[in-house]
């Protein structure tokens, strides 16, 4: 394999055309791919990029336009034929199975029929060569996200590709996981490989990338040297226009408010065998107060947020406090009447049930806490009143829809995500916690919706955010508390806390570590 | 002595036709698919074998209809759930149904006939040895079948490359599909595989069991296949387990009418049931376990975007 003859593609796309439906995922896209290289694909959620490069593995049908590799035509026509080509594929959303081995996983990515056996060998060698160690008979459920990706990746590398496709690689990784990957990336670069980098994260697309085509609602808007580009620049190409900057003003006098939200020594047993147990964990937040919690996915958060929210109420009633007062033994609608309000991750079918409409979605959450405004004698619903709040919080979240009052499906995930925000917001709960507030969300959405958190907290609130994204709980806390392995660290004043800290915390470093930090700081 | 061995056999004949049918369900719960319709497939099995059988005078061609017919039945639920993506549970539960009402209306004129019975295995010297000759080597064709092909889904499921595809699949789907392994293709071959199986425990129950045609002949023994998959985790060593405990169980309830032990018979055929909730209790407190061998994706439809 002969690296960057001059001026070679290695894979050239051209007019390659994707239609859902009404929607234009992917609309006349044309990208090249240079041996040697590695080239990113940069746009927001729904800009098409995942759309585009289900077409190149196979998994999806283009309706029009053609895919050229090494200068030939060809028709993909499922992931087999693609591995074949030399294409692998490293997914955003996992691939793997959780009941079987990482050595089975990867057996069965395999055309060869050789034993499970030879192949952990195989994969064992391959992990460690490239600094990735990997346990092949360690079963998938019990391994962390960044476990798993290298499952991946040494799965795809066994099918020695020449083309790898990571489709936003780091969203799961610690800084520091992410910089090993980097260097695993730019090692297969110097190896003659090609690696198309789909990202939204523009800091580290500069980093380590050679080029970049840009994809803005299913079309390229333009190709670059992200080296030559800045963050704002590369943020502007991607958004087609400058994103609003989130501004928060110091919260003063923080340290005497009043604790609105308080957890104390709350524990959890794992309610599934591959989900985390909860481990003595104690916060405060204050009125006036954002705080963040950080951490790598599937290290406890989704189990601490269903105890704080009360769909797992708990056995010690004093565990988690809502404005001085014992919460830990109700269930959700009794913390909503104490004044707190929740914002799950998943939006449909958490946040909101898909096939009713937002205005029956509003009624859903608030039935209890609005029972005078929504509810009637007798129990009868009062759909003008629903309708009237709900197209409120329409308009002050601005979300955007095709119906005066849609099914929540029908909403794309950004502003189904306003709309359930502002939907909790419209209350003016004391306390808001919020898990994963802009996921999968348009820049100019999320920075909405970051800006309201802070609005909310700096009017009197305690606002929990629980979040995977740095750069979004650098922009809105006032401190960072990190989850790990089902503990918390004490939360970090946003003035000490740097990626590096947090990254440490977030890779299992000692909470003593961090206590240390913020004495000498 | 005799009594006891005559006690034995009886129960491997009794087991025989659950085992069949469980083991064929267990692939199919396997690969993802949850196909209530067993007992109606059993039951198509059990007319069809009968039906062959009597109008042609050989039982061997009427085990290869038995099994035709359980095969093509589920090629109906196949085709429902599979390439329409029906509701699984309403799909096999109207298979059960159809088949029971079908199976009536194709054996009218079959009933009050004698039928033709497959013969036991009779190898000279090997069965007349006391004791085990008879046991190991006296039985009918289709106890051997059942042995074998426990021991077949065994090493195939657990030792081969398709049959680790074949779980993975009902591990999850959606990871299966972007690996590129055709899911449909795998399920449609499952279902029918269960098809088969369930034709063929149909097809020993009128060509071995009692060798006539009776309307509703299965008399709830699908059921029982269904909830012995459960009962054995989805690991078909405890298939063969708990098939022979359920025959025990079903024969051992014969025994006490027959000597008037005052046991309400109900309590006794409710025993499999009964048996399948403990299990169900105590394997579900060892949740790892249960991750590990319960099929992730199981009843769940799957549609592949395109």
């Amino acid at each position: 394999m002969s690296a960057n003859q001059d001026g070679a593609n290695l894979l050239e796309v051209r007019g390659l055309t994707k239609v859902f439906g009404t929607l234009t995922a992917c609309d006349h896209i044309d990208l090249d791919v240079a041996k040697g290289e590695i080239h990113a694909l940069l746009g927001e959620n729904g800009a098409g990029k995942s759309t585009l490069v289900k077409m190149l593995f196979g998994t999806l049908e283009p309706n029009s336009g053609e895919i050229l590799w090494n200068g030939q035509a060809v028709t993909i026509t499922d992931p087999g034929f693609a591995k074949k080509l030399g294409i692998g594929m490293v997914f955003q959303h996992f691939s793997l199975f959780e009941a079987l081995t990482a050595a089975e996983n990867i057996a069965l990515s395999l055309e060869d029929g050789s034993p499970i056996s030879a192949i952990a060998a195989k994969a064992r060698a391959l992990s460690y060569s490239y600094g990735l160690p990997l346990d092949p008979q360690s079963l998938v459920g019990d391994l962390s996200v960044g476990e798993r990706q290298r499952i991946e990746i040494i799965r795809c590398l066994l099918q020695t590709p020449q083309l790898i496709i990571l489709d936003e690689p780091t969203s799961v990784l610690t800084p520091q996981e992410a910089d090993k990957l980097f260097e695993t990336l730019e090692r297969l670069r110097s190896e003659g490989k090609s690696i198309l980098y789909i990202s939204h994260r523009l800091e580290e697309v500069k980093r380590i990338c050679d080029r970049a085509t840009v994809l803005r609602h299913g079309k390229v808007v333009g190709h670059c040297n992200p080296r030559a580009e800045t963050a704002a620049s590369l943020a502007r190409m991607m958004v087609g226009n400058d994103v609003q900057a989130v501004v928060r003003a110091p919260a003063e006098g923080i340290e005497t408010a009043q604790p609105l939200l308080e957890i104390r020594a709350l524990s959890r047993k794992p309610a599934t065998p591959f989900s985390i147990p909860l481990k003595n964990i104690n916060l405060t937040v204050r009125a006036g107060e954002v705080i963040g919690i950080a951490g790598v996915a599937g290290n406890g958060q989704g189990e601490f947020f269903e105890s704080v929210s009360g769909e797992v109420p708990q056995q010690d009633a004093a565990s988690v406090r809502i404005r001085g007062k014992d919460a830990g033994g109700l269930g959700i609608t009794g913390r909503r009447l104490m004044g707190a309000a929740f914002v799950p991750e998943e939006r449909l079918g958490h946040g909101a049930a898909p096939r009713m409409k937002l205005s029956e979605n509003l009624l859903l959450s608030r039935h209890a806490t609005d029972g005078k405004v929504f509810v009637g004698a007798g129990g009868m619903v009062k759909s003008d009143a629903i309708y009237a709040a709900s197209q409120r919080i329409i308009e002050a979240m601005d979300v955007r829809k095709s119906a005066p009052d849609p099914e929540a499906a029908a909403l794309s995930g950004g502003n189904l995500q306003k709309f359930i925000v502002g939907r909790e917001l419209d209350r003016r709960p004391d306390v808001m916690v919020v898990n994963q507030p802009t996921w999968g969300v348009d820049a100019g959405a999320a920075a909405h919706i970051r800006q309201t958190l802070i609005g909310l907290a700096r009017s009197g609130s305690a606002v929990l955010v629980i979040s995977q994204d740095l750069d979004e709980l650098f922009e809105i806390s006032d401190a960072i508390a990190v989850m790990h392995n089902g503990e918390l660290s004490k939360p970090l004043p946003i003035a000490e806390a740097t990626f590096e800290k947090i990254g440490l915390l977030m890779g299992g470093a000692e909470p003593g570590h961090a206590e240390h930090t913020l004495e000498t700081a | 002595m005799d009594i006891t061995v005559n006690i034995l056999l009886t129960i491997a004949t009794a087991a025989t036709p659950l085992l069949i049918a469980a083991i064929g369900e267990l692939v199919v719960e396997r690969s993802g698919v949850l196909n209530l319709g067993v007992e109606g497939m059993m039951i198509m099995g059990a007319v069809g074998g009968f039906g062959a059988g009597y109008l042609t005078g050989s039982p061997w061609i009427g085990l290869l209809a038995a099994i035709a017919l359980g095969a093509v039945f589920s090629l109906l639920f196949a085709v429902m759930t599979l390439s329409l993506a029906t509701n699984q549970v309403a799909t096999g539960l109207s298979l059960t149904l159809l088949g029971l009402g079908l199976s009536g209306m194709m054996g009218t004129s079959f009933v009050g006939q004698p039928g033709a019975r497959l013969p036991n295995l009779d190898i000279p010297g090997l069965t007349a040895i006391p004791v085990v000759g008879r046991l190991l080597f006296g039985q009918d064709p289709i106890f051997y079948i059942s042995i074998a092909l426990t021991a077949a889904v065994m090493w195939f499921l657990f030792k081969t490359r398709t049959g680790l595809t074949l779980r993975s699949i009902g591990d999850s789907h959606t990871s299966a599909h972007a690996l590129g392994i055709h899911v449909i293709r795998y399920r449609y071959l499952a279902v029918i595989f269960g098809g088969a199986c369930a034709g063929l425990a149909g097809g020993h129950l009128s060509l071995v069991y009692t060798p006539q045609w009776v309307e509703n002949m299965t008399a709830g023994r699908g059921w029982i296949a269904l909830a012995l998959v459960v009962f054995a985790s989805w690991r078909p060593w405890r298939v063969l387990a708990g098939a022979y405990i359920f025959g025990a169980v079903w024969i051992g309830q014969l025994h006490a009418q027959a000597f008037g032990i005052p046991v309400p018979s109900q309590l006794l055929s409710s025993l499999p049931y009964l048996a399948t909730i403990v299990v169900l209790v105590l394997i579900s407190r060892n949740k790892r376990l249960t991750m590990m061998n319960t099929p992730a994706s199981l009843g769940q439809p799957f549609v592949p975007d395109r």
